[in-house]
């Protein structure tokens, strides 16, 4: 009963924020929206027992993507009016994701009630069990061939990224840190003895 | 408890429903720890004040109160009753809501953090993921305030110091890493009693490399100096809270102050066996010696010296040039936190220091 409760609240909460990311015409609310809208899923997967899961969801979209993000959007100087138009001119393209959501979702949904899989809610896991150390026990031993790949995949991305951004302009001065870093006194200073001067 | 407390008293607490009691139980030890906090963070102005007039040879706050210790509670009241300025071409809702956004994670971080031995408010598994995403959390309230603002120096310090802690966050995460890997566990109490053993048994000697890694990183997270570049005040200002006064100013200062006790509570929970004692394995002392007892009173000495720590290196150092801070946190902390990582999967193999005990 109390677990409805809270599922149905924060649900509610999610589909709202979810909502005021398509609708709000300040892209940086947006952004803001779509934070809340990570916080509500979290929660609802801690409801569901996933504890790694859901601190992961924070740790990973609200704490690095979305920062990125909102980085992006308020270097942008978006023109609202631009935008409304926007909407209507990308309309059909919108609607041809969305259907094909829908459609997923609904072989999912068809797929579960056929009893091509494990249905009804989540069960409850015993005392003491630990959710991480169990998708870490899986994760390291029967699927290690899937992780690594995955993880081979991300790192050629970075240095794909990091090559891409790699432009060297001509005639760019730029500052040389290990040769500032190894600088000493005597590159910069010279002590010079004399005698004290006086005046006449 | 029960010679303390009337029976009539125990009786009506039996009555309550288990929620009802669970509720009232929790939400005393949330406000409990947090007036907690409160309190240290504002002494922890006076102290820094304190140490860095020592530093300069100066006396420090003196007028209020006897040494000035009410000095704290004399800057609240003033804070509290300025006028809160908001500026006409700001975000209105973003601009409030950014010193909020800022002080909440560095208080509800806390709820994992054990004190005790049996003192935690929530003894979850995953508590060190817990730290990790909240503290990476902190940033929106900086960035937020920065762009609300409206202004050219509050956005250029909101930026400075968003690409600080997302490059600093990840030479943090991989020093934890290392934490979690002598520790076998990621349950703060676990790593924690993990380190049991007196001074010689705390992960600092093993991860050495990474404990400096993590502290700087910490200081850098903090945006404290000499990593204070988002305020730096002699080329913006005063960085992302430019135009905040009173108590949205205080809001900020508060968070600040968490933040720094945030990380030296969690510096020493996971490098220096937090509540532990450090003369646990003295058995000379005898067993019921008051020293070599775990207890708060040896967590709250260790947040003492990195605070402290902070004061110092505040008081010690010139501004980072911004660059250099790029290249400090990219180039230097995450290579060494990534070798020391494999350095310790050798120790683990050899079974050398934390891991000695280790089956199979």
């Amino acid at each position: 009963m109390f677990h409805a409760i809270l599922f149905y609240t924060f649900a509610a909460v999610l589909i709202g924020a979810a909502l005021g990311v398509i609708f709000s015409k300040n892209p940086v609310h947006a952004v803001m929206l779509l934070v809340l809208a990570f916080f509500q899923s979290a929660v609802l997967w801690l409801l569901a027992e996933a504890e790694f899961l859901a601190i992961v969801l924070v740790l990973v979209y609200v704490g690095a993507v979305m920062v990125l993000f909102l980085f992006v959007v308020m270097m942008l100087d978006i023109n609202v009016e631009r935008v409304e138009g926007g909407f209507t001119k990308y309309a059909p393209f919108g609607l041809f994701i969305a259907a094909l959501m829908v459609i997923e979702l609904v072989q999912i949904i068809w797929f579960r009630s056929s009893g091509g899989a494990r249905s009804g809610g989540f069960a409850a896991n015993p005392e003491g069990y630990s959710n991480t150390e169990a998708l870490g026990a899986v994760l390291y031993t029967e699927h290690v061939y899937a992780f690594e790949i995955a993880a081979v995949i991300l790192l050629l991305a970075i240095v794909a990224a990091i090559t891409l951004t790699m432009r060297k302009r001509p005639g760019l001065k730029q500052q040389n840190i290990s040769r500032q870093v190894a600088v000493k006194r005597d590159d910069r200073v010279r002590l010079v003895e004399m005698d004290a001067e006086t005046e006449q | 408890m029960a010679s303390l407390v009337p029976q009539f008293m125990v009786d009506i607490w039996d009555s309550f429903p288990p929620l009802l009691q669970f509720l009232i139980t929790s939400t005393s030890q949330i406000l409990i720890v947090t007036v907690g906090i409160i309190l240290i963070v504002a002494f922890s102005t006076y102290f820094e004040r304190k140490v860095i007039g020592a530093m300069q040879g100066r006396v420090g706050p003196n007028r209020v109160g006897p040494m000035g210790l009410l000095q704290p509670f004399a800057d609240v009241i003033k804070l509290l009753i300025k006028e809160v300025v908001i500026p006409e071409k700001s975000n209105r809702f973003l601009f409030v809501i950014a010193p909020l956004l800022s002080l909440i994670p560095a208080l509800a971080t806390w709820a994992v953090i054990p004190l005790t031995d049996t003192f935690v408010i929530a003894d979850i598994n995953a508590g060190l993921l817990y730290v990790l995403a909240l503290t990476s959390v902190g940033v929106y309230g900086v960035i937020l305030a920065g762009w609300a603002t409206n202004s050219k120096y509050a956005f250029l310090g909101a930026m400075r110091s968003a690409a600080q802690i997302v490059a600093y966050e990840i030479a943090m995460g991989f020093a934890l890493v290392g934490v979690l890997m002598a520790a076998g566990s990621l349950n703060l109490g676990d790593i924690t009693r993990a380190q049991a053993g007196g001074v010689s048994s705390w992960f600092v000697w093993p991860l050495l490399p990474l404990f400096v890694v993590y502290f700087i990183s910490a200081v850098a997270e903090t945006n404290r100096a000499p990593f204070d570049v988002a305020e730096g005040e002699s080329e913006i200002v005063a960085g992302f809270h430019v135009e905040y006064s009173g108590v949205a100013f205080a809001l900020f200062f508060l968070a600040e102050y968490a933040n720094m006790v945030l990380i030296s509570a969690l510096t020493a929970i996971f490098f220096l066996g937090g509540w532990a004692s450090p003369f646990e394995g003295w058995t000379f002392l005898g067993d019921d010696n008051l020293l070599r007892q775990p207890s708060l009173i040896w967590l709250f000495a260790k947040v003492c010296f990195f605070m402290f720590t902070l004061f110092w290196l505040r008081a010690t150092f010139p501004r980072y040039r911004y660059d250099q801070i790029m290249r400090l946190g990219w180039k230097v902390f995450i290579p060494v936190t990534i070798i020391w990582i494999a350095v310790e999967g050798v120790m683990a193999w050899l079974r050398i220091g934390p891991w000695q005990g280790l089956a199979g």
